[in-house]
């Protein structure tokens, strides 16, 4: 048999430059135009440093009707992955054959406007997502009917809950007729019986209609059970290929690198105009880094950065996930009442002990002026284990289901 | 659909790796593909194929542009007469009433209203489709479809203002006692050319605009000059002759002496129309093999 989706050689290359600043003014060009023979002299060489290879040699295929996860921690390349099938950006080299139509949903509500009712929005999206509006009007009742909005059809989205918006989104994309789906991380959103719907549309649009669908997720149990194949991607590599409880398994254990500390030396310091990133540690409490943090253990995780703002009024907050992709905390500081002076500082927090259960987590790092303009982001700055630190008599490993494990304090006593 | 399996089928099954989906797809693979993503690089051709399979997105979005642009505004559609009558009365105080500017045998403000009608249509959608792309940003990043049709809803969205702005200079000509003459059957020729025109030009700023955020702020400017570049406000005829290729030169010359020439009934000058309508093709493909060219980092820039 033949695939439907033939992936050869793919790489796509972003200069790291150009992400910090979105758009460049023509003045900047040309001032850098007549800068870079200048520089080249100087240095003798051009430099290359700031190239990032988002995906690098990737070659895979997808069968017809199948169902395949894509998986890898944030940055893996997952996301440029789905870009480039949905012809969204283009690749730096590598080739891709598509045998069947792509529908790809990357963001739910793609293209909704706030100010049109519901009943514009659905012709709107539909036909942004490539659909006739013949087709559009064939399916309109079903996408109403699965989105539960009737009474809202004609009030405009801006007055919808984010719940029905949701909804009513999917319902119009899970309503594609492509022979291939892309489907990005649309379930993050939407309570839970909504996504268990979403979840069961997926599964029939491939079990019952054939249609081949690729999945990223950060949903573990969702890639095990929609999936029947994983690929798992780690620094634009693909690195794991099987079926997809394989494929989780091995993303899950160790599949991606620890990093419980990082060091930056000066030119490769992360950051930009505003602040640089040159320390990151997460640590047991009273242990040196590396050694294992227990459940029992306080922990302590610390940022050294450089404020390039005058008494800017910095903040710092952390996002902890675990590897299930769930947002387990949003944490975060003030650094000084009156303002943060120019230079270098170190902020740090103890994280309680007996609150996280066993598993492996990351932390993404972000900078924010006045609580509301973000300076930068870091994503996956710190990885790191932790492991179980109760003393048990059995033998085997065993890890408590749920997000949390907190000690509680229990008292039985004899109800009258 | 020859069969359905059943989930406990499938669990039974037990994926191996390479296990290959069954016959219940019904879908026939083309023998070749139907898209082969691969990096371009120089000029692209235009594909119109594709475009034409989108026409549908670009009636909607056009719409969108009309239904939201005077969303909680108090006068609505009025603001589509507003705009070239009071620069009209404006007009005839200082050129007409004031500096007693020549209109070639027409009451000045009728004259003056009938330059405008098509100059504001042309400089709002140079406007808006130069702003479109970088305006639309959350589509260029998140889907895939014919860039192209963005800036050209954004021109399209601002016909109707036009009608609606026409509807007055009907009124007009009817109080000053202008009849019109069977000249008015070349308008919708005259529609398309401004069109395409401003389809062209905004679909190159656009584009530039993705890159260079300079275009947001010398667009304005340069619509400013090219309205007094533009016989708008004066007649062609007040140019001395040997200056006139100059004024010739700009495409809307042509375009809006035919505009007065179609609404007055009075001759077309056919070679400034000719002109004007070579270099509005010249104009439209060039920036759409440009914006062809381009359009594959819009969504990495933008």
């Amino acid at each position: 048999m033949k695939p439907i989706i033939k992936v050869e050689n793919l790489s796509k290359n972003y200069v790291l430059g150009g992400e910090q600043k979105p758009y460049s003014t023509l003045r900047e060009s040309l001032v850098d135009a007549a800068r870079k023979p200048l520089k080249m002299l100087r240095r003798g060489q051009s430099k290359d440093t700031n190239n990032f290879w988002a995906l690098r040699d990737v070659n895979f295929e997808v069968m017809p009707g199948e169902v395949v996860g894509i998986i890898g921690r944030n940055g893996a390349g997952k996301s440029t992955l789905l870009k480039i099938l949905s012809r969204i950006t283009e690749p730096t080299s590598g080739r891709i054959e598509l045998y069947g139509r792509v529908g790809a949903l990357l963001e739910v509500g793609t293209g909704f406007h706030p100010e049109l009712t519901g009943r514009e929005n659905i012709f709107l999206n539909g036909a942004i997502l490539g659909m006739r509006q013949a087709e559009i009007a064939r399916k309109f009742d079903e996408i109403v009917d699965f989105a539960e909005i009737e009474q809202f059809l004609d009030t405009p989205v801006k007055h919808y809950s984010s719940g029905m918006y949701t909804r009513l989104a999917f319902a119009v994309a899970a309503n594609l007729e492509p022979e291939v789906l892309i489907v990005d991380e649309v379930l993050a959103v939407g309570d839970a019986v909504f996504q268990k719907k979403c979840l069961g549309k997926m599964k029939s649009v491939s079990d019952k209609e054939g249609r081949t669908v690729l999945f990223v997720s950060h949903n573990m149990a969702a890639v095990k059970s929609i999936c029947r194949r994983g690929i798992m991607l780690k620094s634009g590599s693909l690195e794991f290929e099987g079926d997809s409880i394989s494929a989780v398994d091995f993303y899950m254990q160790g599949g991606s690198d620890l990093s419980s500390f990082q060091d930056w030396t000066e030119t490769e310091m992360p950051g930009n105009d505003s602040i640089k990133i040159r320390k990151a540690s997460v640590c047991a409490k009273e242990k040196s880094i590396g050694e294992p943090i227990l459940t029992s253990d306080d922990f302590v995780f610390e940022i050294e950065f450089y404020n390039n703002i005058d008494n800017g009024d910095i903040d710092v907050t952390w996002d902890l996930m675990n590897v299930q992709g769930i947002h387990v905390a949003h944490i975060g500081t003030i650094c000084a009442q009156n303002g943060l002076s120019r230079g270098w500082h170190k902020t740090s927090a103890t994280f309680p002990r007996n609150l996280l259960n066993t598993e492996r987590y990351t932390f993404s790092v972000q900078f924010g002026r006045n609580q509301r303009e973000l300076l930068f982001r870091m994503e996956d700055i710190l990885t790191f284990d932790i492991e179980d630190g109760i003393q048990r008599s059995g033998s085997s490993f065993h890890k408590f289901p749920g997000v949390i494990h907190p000690v509680c304090k229990w008292q039985t006593i004899t109800a009258v | 659909m020859s069969f359905i399996t059943t989930k406990e089928n499938q669990t039974a099954v037990a994926a191996p790796p390479a296990n290959l989906p069954n016959a219940k797809n019904d879908y026939q693979l083309p023998e070749n593909p139907l898209v082969v993503i691969e990096p371009r690089s120089g000029w692209v051709p235009l594909n119109l194929r594709e475009f034409w399979q989108y026409r549908d997105l670009l009636y909607i979005l056009m719409m969108r542009d009309i239904k939201v642009r005077y969303k909680q505004t108090l006068l609505g559609a009025l603001w589509a007469i507003i705009q070239p009558l009071f620069t009209m009365l404006i007009f005839t105080l200082f050129f007409g009433k004031l500096a007693g500017m020549p209109s070639d045998g027409i009451p000045y403000p009728l004259f003056a209203y009938a330059g405008l009608l098509p100059w504001t249509f042309f400089s709002n959608a140079v406007t808006n489709s130069g702003n479109s792309l970088v305006g639309n940003s959350s589509l260029i990043t998140k889907i895939y479809f014919p860039r192209m049709i963005i800036p050209m809803a954004s021109v399209a969205s601002g016909l109707l203002d036009f009608l609606i702005a026409f509807g007055l200079l009907v009124v007009l000509m009817f109080y000053y006692s202008v009849g019109l003459s069977i000249n008015i059957l070349i308008l919708p020729f005259l529609i398309i050319l401004t069109s395409l025109l401003a389809i062209g030009i905004g679909m190159w700023m656009s584009a530039l605009n993705v890159k260079f955020r300079d275009v947001r702020y010398a667009l304005p400017f340069l619509i400013q000059i090219g309205m007094f570049a533009t016989p708008i406000i004066y007649p062609s005829s007040l140019v001395p002759d040997k200056w006139r290729w100059l004024l010739a030169l700009n495409p809307l010359t042509g375009q809006i002496e035919a505009y007065r020439s179609a609404f007055f009934g009075r001759p077309f000058d056919w070679f400034a129309l000719g002109i004007s309508t070579v270099l509005t093709l010249a104009i439209l493909f060039y920036a759409a093999f440009t914006f062809r060219r381009m359009e594959k980092s819009f969504a990495d820039v933008v």
